[in-house]
């Protein structure tokens, strides 16, 4: 399984100079085996990503954590979306209220953007995703509701032997006051459980985090912590406060591995970069 | 063990955080977990109980009614949210565990998610005596 990274930035694109070895695209990972393509979530990245499927896909396969616009500001300029021999399937969360559809009406309509989702040529699908296992061609998935604000889900993506989980937006320490660190009280353990690859939230330091506790968000140290609990074997971090240079990030990075050794590999990968499982 | 759904872990994080006592169960009606302020007025930490049956803790406080009289566990607030997944309420004497009474306020509710799932209940309770 080739996991590419092709936005890694939470909250808000921030190019500029000083993000130009991690990037500044906000959340777009794809996720291949062989002919077989997954993309999760449609932040600023899956621009890139779309100009680099021309010609070499026919169906694809979208999958959603959640709707905050970070996730899914860069849908209107996919590729795809506006050919009429492409066949797109959308996956997201059901809510509350309205169907998925509905909800990214709300964003893929005037005054927010200039094309209504109705209007897009290609053969478009919207899928709530169900409760049970599901499967995506050769994909065995699993997506299932976390701790962030809003009906948000996670995924956990199996092919073969190699699994891969996508918790991009996850505050599961939220009001845990440290009690015994108990698996079955955990949001995302059986998500991420015995991960090859886990890529999770990081977005705040361990220093900021109190002043933004209920941002659906987590600080590094509550990463890793999450991480050794449900036994990955590499975790990529990911969903960086756009205020964050490039120098911040790997001074941080290496302050929290200096604290402490780790039972799994760790990263922070780079926009572009590709992780085999 | 699979992890509990979202709604019982952000349950048990809320009656974690509060200063009133707090009980939660899943659907069957398994004690999953009561808070600190629970285990003050029960009268034994939740880590010496354990996850307790319907069965068992429906009667292990000896519920009495306002008036002295047994109180059957099918009119106990939690036992009603759990049969018909909709709130309720009640008033009613219990004995803790170390054996002290109490007269107490029970006000249970169905934990619903999605789709109308119904995923446990949690009741909150007081006693309604000053000194507690």
């Amino acid at each position: 399984m080739n996991v590419t990274f092709w936005g890694t930035r939470g909250s808000l694109p921030c190019s500029g100079p000083d993000t130009q070895i991690y990037g500044g695209n906000t959340p777009c990972v794809g996720v291949s085996v062989g002919e077989e393509l997954l993309i999760l979530d449609a932040g600023s990245g899956i621009r890139r990503l779309g100009i680099s499927l021309k010609g070499k896909y026919s169906t694809f396969h979208l999958l959603l954590s959640h709707l905050h616009m970070d996730h899914i500001q860069g849908m209107g300029f996919f590729l795809p979306l506006y050919d009429p021999k492409a066949e797109v399937h959308i996956y997201g969360p059901a809510g509350h209220s309205a169907p998925l559809i509905d909800r990214l009406s709300r964003y893929l309509s005037p005054p927010l953007f200039p094309i209504r989702i109705r209007e897009l040529p290609c053969r478009l699908f919207v899928h709530e995703v169900p409760a049970r296992p599901f499967n995506i061609g050769s994909f065995r998935i699993v997506a299932q509701r976390v701790i962030h604000p809003g009906v948000t889900i996670g995924y956990r993506i199996q092919h073969g032997h190699s699994v891969l989980a996508y918790l991009p937006d996850h505050e599961p320490m939220l009001g845990a006051n440290g009690r015994p660190k108990d698996p079955a009280w955990l949001s995302g353990h059986d998500l991420a459980y015995q991960a090859g690859l886990l890529i999770h939230d990081a977005q705040f330091t361990d220093e900021e985090y109190p002043r933004f506790v209920g941002w659906g968000h987590s600080c590094l140290g509550q990463t890793l912590e999450f991480a050794r609990l449900a036994e990955v074997r590499q975790l990529a971090l990911f969903h960086h406060d756009p205020g964050r240079d490039d120098l911040q990030m790997e001074a941080l990075f290496q302050q929290a591995l200096a604290k402490q050794a780790l039972p799994f590999g760790a990263s922070i990968p780079k926009e572009g970069e590709i992780l085999v499982i | 063990m699979a992890a509990y759904p979202l709604e019982l872990i952000l349950s048990r994080q809320l009656a974690e955080n509060l200063a009133i006592p707090a009980f939660i169960t899943d659907p069957a009606g398994n004690l999953l977990y009561y808070n600190e302020q629970a285990e003050a007025l029960l009268g034994k930490r939740f880590e010496f109980t354990g996850p307790m049956s319907v069965e068992e803790w429906s009667v292990i406080f000896k519920p009495k009614t306002k008036e002295g009289k047994d109180l059957p566990p099918s009119d106990l607030p939690l036992v009603q949210t759990l049969n018909t997944h909709r709130p309720s309420h009640s008033t009613f004497w219990i004995e803790s565990l170390g054996g002290q009474r109490h007269l107490i306020s029970v006000t249970s509710l169905p934990l619903l998610g999605p789709e109308g799932t119904f995923y446990g209940a949690m009741a909150i309770f007081w006693t309604n005596e000053p000194a507690l």
